[in-house]
């Protein structure tokens, strides 16, 4: 059973990595616009530079 | 009109010394009209930041030093869209609680994996060979996530219980959050006395699904209220103020103190209540008082908010309402009418008045029961716990908020914003609707009748010539030219305009100003302007038209078992003739605001549910008084603030969709109640005789909350004969007001 001293901490980070993005991410402001979202990456914009 | 416009009450000065400022954009409807418009204004110097919301039409703008917020407007006129800034103070508050029940639902979704990873190693262990160690670690480690993340995620449902028990009532927040707590509390027990159940999961999971429907319902009445807020910012109220020199300088109506004098040229909305200082003129009066004839005004009288001014320009004096105005009337009525509602009770309110202290007794009853049957206090406690974390109304707080969600999402296509969580229960029960005349079952902007003989090209040349006038009548005229406005073409307050054509003199006007008399097969309703090019006349009526669907609407409601009637402020004659078209029989004309409640009165004592349909701010009482209310987009902003659901565009479909998607949504709040009653008729005998085990909890509840919101989903099938969500969005020609000085 001392394999579960590596998984259990191994499962908990990577959870835990999780929600620190998804916090993250709702910091950014990434879901303030969810449509425009779906629409800018539709421009070429960046490309012409 | 090259003229100074003031929008500095809607700019935010940040500590940098950079200025913000928000407008609502009009006409976005493509992805390249981002970049179109972001580019746009960074073109302009001083501009550091411009970012489009697609999902709410809304421009954020920062630039540094003195930047100039009309420039942007301008820009972004030139650009091809309608702007406006507006002030979002009230929508800020609403934004950070959306990201604060995010962070919560984030947060309980991230306990709620762990524990349950943890939870199905345990269940899995002790049906095989997982040492007790082992199992005290998991539930260790379990209480470890569960306790600070429940403490974190629980708090919009601790603190909403906590307010309802301090005015000693209770709602569905008090049983979950005392069923959160007990299952925790109980759970570490049995961690800390290495027994072999343990509730953690269950806790954070109903969480979860609690928070992810509290999120849905908050997020749904947010995006209908950001529409609500672009169309009332993109009416763009101004008023010309008259500054200490007595040039006129546009201000945002917002920005109106008492005191302050206002110019309002001929034609124009007059922005606030006041009295007039110098000039006469005649105004339209139809939405405060639902009169179509224009009242005439001289030095002394008081107009109010919203009412259009005729042919004479006027400077008034900005008044906050004095004692024994319409204005005033109407706030006491309106004041009398709402003490009048709060006697509904939602019926989520009502299930868990009811539902609370069933649960309570049966957990206690259970408790005793067990040891006066010889177990163990604990044993007593533990199945007492079982039986409030079994009916922990899960699936039963759901039932309701799923189904407001998908059927508000669903009208909301259908053009209808909602402003009342509550909308659907009430609208569900209407069995009377009661029709404002002007503005509501016709349209907002009058239509143009001609006569048999009319010549089309004296009817193309008026609306040329209309193009030139600033009056009111004129501009619904206008509306139908083609080609450009006449050179040379001058104004002659309160009689028409005058210009001249292949050499002869045309005119535009009043019967008498053209010299020409009215045909005998003219609408009597309607009234009449007159063209005159040399010698050849025309007389064109401009009539208030009914919105194009009412006649089905009004004959759908019907069908459905709906009384119909008719309450006007408007004359007798043209309220009559409107009746006799849509076939209602009951209709009462000359109504003033106090004569409307009181006749929602007398139908609420015959024991009538009364649906209230207008737009006027005489109809903003008997809105507030009737059972539930709806109000057109166009209609003004107090009326809209006491109306349960604004509907968008020029049809009256919307009302139809609106009873309709309600009798659906009740229906399938009724079938959900009945769902999770069902379900704890099962659960609740397994739990009192002991047999759930954390296993069983968490099946059972995520079973419940799943079929509960599955059935939610069916109110969102969209009825027979709905509207496009095209036809839809499309904008009502009266929010163009805005038109008016631009």
């Amino acid at each position: 059973m001392t394999i579960l001293l590596y998984l259990v901490p191994a499962a908990l980070g990577l959870g835990f990595a999780g929600l620190l993005a998804f916090l993250w991410s709702l910091k950014s402001g990434q879901y303030e616009d969810l449509d425009g979202a779906a629409v800018r990456i539709l421009s070429d914009e960046d490309l012409k530079k | 009109m090259a003229q100074a416009v003031d929008y500095s009450i809607f700019v935010a000065t940040e500590a940098d010394g950079r200025s913000q400022m928000s407008l609502a954009v009009d006409g976005i409807d493509c992805a390249a009209c981002i970049s179109d418009i972001e580019h746009g204004v960074m073109a302009l110097p001083g501009v550091v930041r411009a970012r489009l919301n697609y999902s709410t039409h809304r421009l954020t703008v920062e630039w540094d030093g003195a930047g100039e917020p009309a420039a942007l407007v301008g820009r972004l006129e030139t650009l091809g869209y309608r702007a406006h800034p507006f002030a979002g103070r009230a929508e800020e508050a609403e934004a950070k609680r959306a990201q604060w029940l995010l962070r919560c639902l984030g947060v309980a979704g991230f306990a709620m994996m762990n524990v349950m990873l943890l939870s199905v190693s345990v269940w899995a262990g002790n049906v095989t060979d997982i040492t007790p160690e082992t199992r005290d670690l998991f539930h260790w480690l379990s209480a470890l996530i569960a306790l600070p993340a429940a403490a974190y995620a629980g708090q919009p449902f601790f603190q909403s219980a906590l307010r309802a028990l301090r005015t000693r009532s209770l709602n569905m927040d008090v049983p979950i959050s005392l069923g959160v707590i007990l299952a925790l509390g109980m759970s570490l027990v049995e961690t800390i006395l290495h027994r072999e159940h343990a509730f953690f999961d269950s806790a954070v999971m109903l969480l979860f699904f609690l928070l992810a429907g509290r999120y849905l319902d908050h997020e749904a009445r947010r995006r209908t209220r950001a529409v609500a807020g672009n169309l009332a910012a993109l009416r763009g109220e101004m008023a010309q103020r008259l500054d200490a020199s007595g040039s006129p300088v546009w201000v945002p109506v917002q920005a109106l103190q008492t005191g302050d004098r206002i110019l309002v040229a001929a034609g124009e909305r007059i922005g606030a209540d006041g009295v007039v200082e110098v000039g006469s003129s005649a105004v339209d009066e139809a939405l405060i008082t639902g009169e179509t004839l224009p009242r005439a005004v001289v030095a002394g009288d008081t107009l109010y908010a919203g009412s259009l001014n005729g042919a004479g320009a006027l400077t008034l004096r900005v008044t906050a309402g004095g004692e024994g105005t319409l204005i005033d009337d109407v706030q006491r009525l309106l004041d009398g009418a709402l003490s009048q509602r709060a006697g509904y009770v939602r019926l989520a309110d009502r299930v868990a008045r009811l539902y609370a202290p069933v649960v309570h007794l049966t957990a206690f009853i259970s408790a005793i029961g067990w040891l006066l049957l010889g177990a163990s206090a604990h044993d007593a406690v533990m199945i007492a716990v079982a039986v409030l974390i079994i009916t922990c109304p899960c699936a039963l707080a759901l039932a309701v908020p799923a189904v407001q969600v998908v059927a508000t999402g669903r009208l909301f296509r259908a053009g209808l914003l909602v402003n009342a969580g509550d909308m659907l229960e009430r609208m569900a029960g209407v069995d009377t609707v009661v029709f404002d005349k002007t503005g509501t079952l016709t349209l907002p902007e009058p239509e143009l009748r001609l006569t048999a003989d009319a010549d089309p090209d004296l009817v193309a040349l008026a609306a040329r010539l209309a193009l030139s006038s600033r009056h009111p009548l004129a501009a619904a005229l206008a509306r139908h030219a083609v080609g450009p406005a006449l050179d040379g073409v001058e104004e002659m307050p309160g009689a028409g305009v005058r210009g001249t054509l292949e050499g002869q003199e045309v005119r535009l006007g009043s019967l008498a100003f053209c010299d020409a008399v009215l045909p005998p097969d003219m609408a009597p309703t309607a009234t009449p302007i007159a063209l005159r090019w040399g010698t050849r006349t025309l007389v064109i009526g401009l009539d208030q038209a009914l919105r194009p669907d009412a006649v089905q609407v009004v004959a759908d409601l019907k069908a459905r078992g709906l009384d119909v009637r008719i309450l006007s402020g408007d004359r007798e004659g043209p309220v009559a003739a409107v009746a006799r078209t849509l076939g209602i029989a009951h209709y009462g004309a000359g109504l003033r605001p106090a004569d409307k409640i009181a006749a929602l009165e007398r139908l609420k004592a015959e024991g009538h549910m009364v649906l209230m349909v207008g737009d006027g701010l005489n109809d903003a009482p008997a809105l507030a008084a009737a059972r539930v209310s709806l109000s057109p987009a166009s209609g003004v902003a107090v009326t809209q603030a006491q109306a349960d659901a604004v509907f968008l565009g020029q049809r009256l479909a919307p009302v139809r969709a609106a009873i309709d998607g309600a009798r659906t949504a009740a229906r399938l709040m009724r079938q959900n109640l009945g769902l999770a009653v069902a379900y704890n008729f099962i659960a609740v005998p397994l739990a009192v005789s002991g047999h759930v085990t954390p296993l069983v909890a968490a099946l059972a509840m995520s079973g419940s909350s799943i079929l509960v919101t599955l059935n939610a989903l069916r109110a969102g099938r969209p009825a027979r004969g709905e509207r496009t969500a095209a036809e839809a969005k499309a904008p009502s020609p009266a929010l163009s007001t805005a038109e008016a000085h631009s």
